[in-house]
């Protein structure tokens, strides 16, 4: 029941809030997001630490064909639901500066996007995955188109085709492999466990890799499906930004780590080279092409295509280092991203500007703002004790015990991260004043309070995150069984 | 005159109505295909549809099967229907251009 | 040196001890950070000096109790698979001497800043910083396990970062800061791969597990190959943090940064943390005969190379960094030659040394009102004579002169290195009297002759306030005798070498031949009679050419014949750097944006596009609008799909 609760609220509070207006919208909506992160924790407490499913639902859905409403968590949903729970609230306190037109519309539209992220979290039937899947790309379409900057619609349809093409061949693997679940005369199944039961020919799972693969790697972004990620960041709201690299990004790697590794064992192990190898592409292109960009929402977007290029890295080396410091890292770049663009869009709104030449000397002004930013900075380059070191480590290892030399090359993105945030910081940060910055005054408490949270985590995650990867370590020990055995 | 409708049906050879239907259908697919006059055009699709009924109707009666004369009632009320929508489009098609060419109706693409 | 989880007797038992060493300097941390504006500058700076006095009482608590190693775990860090990793202390010889140098030369460091910085407004900030810098240190010296170490490491970095920009107003400071974080990473890139096949090979980070491993050689066949790579990688990581060839273009970079930060992190601690790290993992390096080797060469090239730099620097700081950097050379050179004991005994009597005269040209810095240029000064031994004398017994004792601390030291080293190859040895012989030259030409311009600045900074002239002076003057007494803790055998004891034997007893299994060798007394006084007189002719002719001649080094634009101009930039390695890869990436970064990101792949995702939109253009004219056409196409689909029905079947 909690499941189906956790699942359905947000989705009733959105529709709830057509009765409200404006302001008050907004306060309803925040709570009801605040609400929802205290029902998620009351799960993680309730749950054990184990790899069965808990808190699961089955009743039937499409019931002549097999096709079932099945939902349910283990650890490694879990800890993505928390951080969907923990995000989206800090999400609408960031937007909260904002007056946007239509409130109670934009605010339904992030609840509603909330159900259909936590839908793809706890799916454990191939069609309702694939359902959630694109009702969580619904709302973000309208955010973006509606209350974005000047090229959005242009943009917003370039990133929705994209995806949604990507994830029709993500379906036509679904349907095939449905019916092969009948094959032996087994009534047809669309559960996830009757999936991982199939047994596939080397050659079938071969093609069906690419068909899922393709899906997963347009959302995450892997190189070079990625186009769409900085002109969609870069126009996009600051509240869809945040959605977008925070949580959306996070449903591409949990959907390889659920629905493709125990899936197609053999078309993983068949293809995992090159694609580790175009992984290990990404992050590098990705580092380097941040080095020289303008625009700061533009060089994290590119920033966040290297760091996902690690994730699906350690994730396709099939190590347990690998595994969970995707696991980790996801929870990391998360709170990284979040907090980024925050303190991005907490400049722009007080100069006027994102064009890194157009700043100076901000943190004379603003040492609270400097403060917040540094720490931002820091776990994204990954120095040890915050959050991002956790993950790259572990990264890097399981890429490392993978391959040295992929090691060595992927490793590189820690000077390059280095070299491009620090080049930003440098240059926005300290340095004479412009006319820009002149005259700016320091956060206000509402900013903080959003901020505070994800310094809070970053600095959990970065000393204790065994909090973290106890609770997903039996489902990733269990996932690898299924794809060595 | 006691006979039934089918028997009386079937006094003429199937092949004639055969013939006579398809005289009739080429009649209007000519008619359909050449004539500009929207409401010429109308008129020789009605042809084509009671060229089908007549078959309907003399099939109907050799083979002693109801079914091909409810179809051909069918018809009827939907060529009704159809002509009086029909109709309909060609009056407003007249106000617009004071004309029934339906070459004039060239908008309707790109 | 067998393992225990807790202290054994005699050593305290509550883990609150250990956690404080490090937890006062970061509370201190906190403190200053948050109240940054609201206290003044002197509360600042006492709260900053008062954490680091607690942990170096503390440490020297500890090492009045210690008997043998031990490690104390606070709790599970990370933990995936068998990768465990405790956030857990090694108390032993190595650590505790660490301890109590940076907490000691640190707490004098952070009392010379109260005097030193109390003009400027963000004292707060400032003390935050230097106190994050202790905390990480500790940190690093405490670790028992690679990855604790590498915590310690990257934070030392980023405190570097941090305290190097801190005027931040100026562009080529930022550049400084960021240029120094950036080249650390690029060893941190290779320490850390260095970790991770450390982990692959020994199953753990834990130094007690690795060492003993190692030491059994139970690891596979490729023992000595594997341990190269592992030694190489570290050693990669050592080249960063303490600037040695090729990654040493940061350090004189880094005299941006206040003074006293330059004298603690520049060059009493941070940089010396490669060397402890090559020290601690002794058994692994002593395992690879290779890496021994390379530390060896590289060691020594940079010790010349930077010798030969300093010649032609007139920037105080300058001069002083490459010395520092030379003098790192001639550390790494002590461990590749097996020398580890000299090494740390060089590590602990440059601290005292470099320190001092960081200091003491802070204090000529801030009597001269910021001017560093040696052309600017002379004469100053008047005005300033503390200063003075103190930086004459830190001159003294970098040059190698007995009973200074320097000569115990460096004839160490040099006697290691003449056992090793005597080529080797005439080299290092020979930087040593450049050391002597250009320190003391450096004394001799800043001290003697005429004043040479303005007006104004003449009448501005004056001795350094109390909290200044005294740690110099504490600096310059260990600088003086802190050479007697390792006296040669022929003087007496070698307290030093006695202390730290136990860390090599692995080390000393593998290669027992290396520890065994013992000079001849004659050979002793030879070394010792050589390396003096290469310092005192490197010190007359500084006489002669600085205060008998009174030559002054000639302005920046001035006439330098070609060889002295290529010393004068640096053999333009920067230059060099710059073109062969700041540039090159900067280009690629642009390239790939310009040419592949929106030249090939945009163009190919949205061609996917264009191809839809322009296959519905073509199809358009398809729709004539003409009822008769469209009326003829219909009769002809519907007689071709009959004729089609018809024949197929």
């Amino acid at each position: 029941m909690l499941t189906a609760l956790l699942l359905f609220f947000p989705l009733a509070a959105a529709l709830l809030l057509h009765f409200f207006k404006g302001g008050t919208a907004r306060v309803v909506a925040f709570g009801a997001a605040l609400l929802e992160f205290v029902l998620a924790v009351v799960v993680a407490i309730a749950s054990k630490s184990s790899s069965a499913t808990q808190f699961a639902i089955d009743q039937p859905w499409i019931a002549s064909s097999g096709i079932r409403f099945h939902i349910g968590l283990d650890g490694l949903s879990l800890l993505l639901v928390l951080l969907t729970t923990f995000l989206v609230p800090l999400i609408m306190l960031a937007s909260f500066r904002h007056e946007y037109k239509n409130a109670s519309a934009f605010y339904a539209l992030i609840l509603f996007m909330q159900t259909g992220l936590i839908g793809v979290f706890v799916s454990l039937d191939a069609f309702l995955f694939y359902f959630f899947w694109e009702v969580a790309l619904i709302p973000i379409y309208f955010i973006a188109g509606v209350w974005g900057g000047e090229r959005r619609i242009q943009v917003t349809f370039k990133f929705f085709l994209y995806t949604i093409i990507g994830s029709l061949f993500m379906l036509a693997a679904f349907v095939y492999l449905y019916f092969q679940t009948g094959v032996n005369g087994a009534p047809r199944s669309s559960d996830l466990l009757a999936f991982y039961n199939l047994s596939l020919s080397a050659a079938e799972q071969s093609w069906l890799f690419w068909l899922i693969f393709i899906a997963f790697a347009v959302k995450m972004p892997v190189f070079p499906f990625h186009t769409w990620q900085p002109d969609t960041y870069t126009e996009s709201p600051a509240p869809a930004t945040m959605l977008l690299s925070g949580i959306m990004l996070k449903m591409g790697i949990y959907g390889t780590l659920r629905w493709l590794l125990p899936v197609v064992p053999l078309g993983v192990s068949q293809w995992s080279k090159p694609v580790m190898v175009l992984a290990v592409i990404g992050i590098i292109y990705g580092a380097i092409i941040a080095i020289r960009q303008r625009d700061m929402k533009r060089l994290i977007a590119y920033s966040s295509l290297s760091h996902v290029g690690l994730m699906a890295a350690g994730v396709f080396s099939l190590t347990q280092l690998g595994l969970q410091g995707a696991v980790i890292q996801m929870l990391a770049h998360g709170v990284n991203a979040v907090g980024m663009f925050f303190v991005i869009d907490c400049i722009e709104r007080r100069t006027g500007t994102r064009e890194i030449a157009d700043l100076g000397g901000l943190t004379r002004h603003t040492p609270v703002l400097s403060v917040t930013f540094l720490v931002m900075l820091l776990s994204t380059v990954a120095l040890p004790l915050t959050a991002g070191f956790v993950g790259e480590f572990l990264l890097l290892a399981g890429v490392y015990e993978y391959s040295a030399w992929l090691g060595a090359i992927a490793g590189l993105t820690i000077i390059f991260a280095a070299v491009y945030l620090l080049r930003m910081f440098q240059r926005v940060m300290l340095g004479p004043d412009t006319s820009f910055t002149a005259t700016i005054r320091d956060l206000t408490g509402a900013e903080l309070a959003v901020l505070v949270p994800l310094i809070l985590l970053v600095f959990w995650i970065g000393l204790f995150p065994n909090t973290f990867l106890h609770i997903s370590e039996p489902s990733i020990i269990q996932l690898l069984d299924i794809v060595k055995r | 005159m006691d006979q039934n409708i089918p028997e009386v049906i079937r006094t003429v050879p199937l092949q004639y109505y055969i013939y006579f239907a398809t005289a009739l259908f080429a009649i209007g697919v000519t008619g359909v295909l050449t004539r500009r006059n929207a409401i010429i055009i109308f008129m020789c699709i009605e042809l084509m549809l009671n060229a089908v009924n007549i078959l309907l109707t003399a099939f109907s009666a050799y083979r002693s099967d109801p079914n091909g004369q409810i179809f051909v009632f069918f018809i009827m009320a939907v060529a009704a229907a159809e002509v009086s929508v029909g109709l309909g489009i060609i009056v407003m098609i007249y106000r617009n251009f004071q004309n029934t060419d339906v070459n004039l109706l060239n908008r309707l693409k790109w | 040196m067998q393992e225990t989880v807790l202290p054994a007797a005699g050593a305290p038992n509550s883990t609150l001890l250990y956690i404080l060493i490090p937890l006062l300097p970061f509370l201190g941390f906190l403190i200053n950070g948050l109240l940054n504006k609201r206290l003044s500058g002197t509360i600042a700076g006492v709260i900053g000096s008062a954490t680091v006095l607690g942990s170096f009482l503390i440490s020297a608590y500890l090492f009045s109790t210690f008997q043998y190693q031990y490690t104390v775990t606070l709790f599970d860090w990370i933990s995936v698979g068998s990768m465990q990793i405790p956030f857990s202390y090694q108390i032993d010889q190595l650590s505790l001497i660490m301890l109590l140098l940076v907490t000691g030369v640190g707490f004098l460091i952070h009392v010379y800043s109260i005097g030193y910085m109390h003009h400027d407004e963000n004292v707060g900030k400032y003390f935050s910083f230097l106190n994050l810098f202790v905390f990480s240190m500790l940190v690093l010296v405490l670790g028992a396990n690679f990855v604790i170490l590498f915590i310690g490491w990257e934070g030392v970095g980023l405190c570097s970062y941090l305290l190097i920009g801190f005027w931040n107003k100026h562009e080529n400071f930022n550049n400084a800061a960021k240029k120094a974080f950036i080249i650390n990473r690029v060893g941190d890139l290779g320490f850390l791969l260095g970790i991770f096949l450390i982990y692959l090979t020994f199953n753990s980070v834990q130094y007690g597990e690795v060492f003993q491993k190692a030491s059994l050689a139970q690891f596979g066949p490729y023992t000595a190959s594997i341990c190269t790579a592992i030694t190489l990688l570290l050693f990669v990581g050592a080249m960063g943090k303490s600037a040695q060839l090729p990654l040493y273009t940061w350090l004189p970079d880094a005299m941006a940064g206040p003074t006293p930060v330059s004298a603690l992190i520049h060059a009493a601690t941070m940089v010396t943390a490669g060397i402890y790290m090559v020290l601690r993992s002794n058994v692994l390096f002593t395992l690879s005969p290779t890496t021994l080797e390379v530390v060896g060469i590289v060691g020594l090239a940079t010790a010349f190379f930077a010798a030969t730099i300093g010649l032609a620097q007139n920037d105080i700081k300058k001069v002083l960094a490459y010395s520092t950097v030379s003098q790192l050379g001639y550390m790494f050179l002590a461990l590749g030659v097996m020398g580890y004991t000299s090494s740390m005994f060089h590590v602990l009597t440059h601290a005292f040394f470099k320190a001092l005269m960081f200091l003491g040209a802070g204090s000529v810095i801030h009597a001269m009102s910021n001017e560093q240029d040696m052309r600017r000064m002379g004469g100053l031994r008047k005005a300033l004579p503390i200063t003075f004398i103190t930086f004459l017994i830190g001159c003294l004792a970098i040059s190698g002169i007995p009973p200074f601390s320097g000569f115990f030291s460096k004839d160490e080293i040099l006697s290691h290195v003449y056992e090793h190859n005597k080529l080797m040895w005439a080299i290092g012989l020979f930087t040593s009297f450049l050391t002597a030259f250009y320190m003391f030409r450096l004394l001799f311009l800043t001290f003697f002759g005429q004043f040479r600045g303005t007006e104004e900074q003449k009448h501005h002239l004056h001795e350094s306030p109390a909290s200044m002076t005294l740690p110099l003057i504490i600096l310059a007494v260990l600088a003086a005798v802190g050479g007697f803790m390792g006296a040669p055998m022929i003087l007496g004891k070698h307290y030093l070498a006695d202390y730290l034997a136990p860390l090599f007893t692995y080390s000393q299994r593998i290669n027992p031949a290396a520890f065994a060798a013992e000079v001849d007394h004659n050979t002793e006084l030879m070394l010792i009679g050589a390396s003096v007189a290469a310092g005192v002719l490197g010190i007359v002719l500084a006489y002669v050419q600085y205060v008998s001649r009174g030559v002054l080094p000639a302005e920046d634009e001035g006439q330098r014949s070609a060889p002295e101009s290529l010393v004068y930039h640096k053999y333009y390695v920067d230059e060099l750097y710059n073109a062969l890869f700041v540039r090159p990436i900067m280009g690629l970064s642009r390239g790939l944006y310009r040419f592949v990101e929106q030249g090939i792949i945009d163009p190919i995702v949205n061609g996917f596009g264009r191809i839809t939109l322009g296959g519905g253009q073509l199809l358009r004219y398809v729709q004539t609008g003409t009822t008769g056409m469209y009326l003829i196409l219909m009769v002809v689909g519907i007689v071709l799909i009959l004729a089609l029905n018809l024949f197929r079947f």
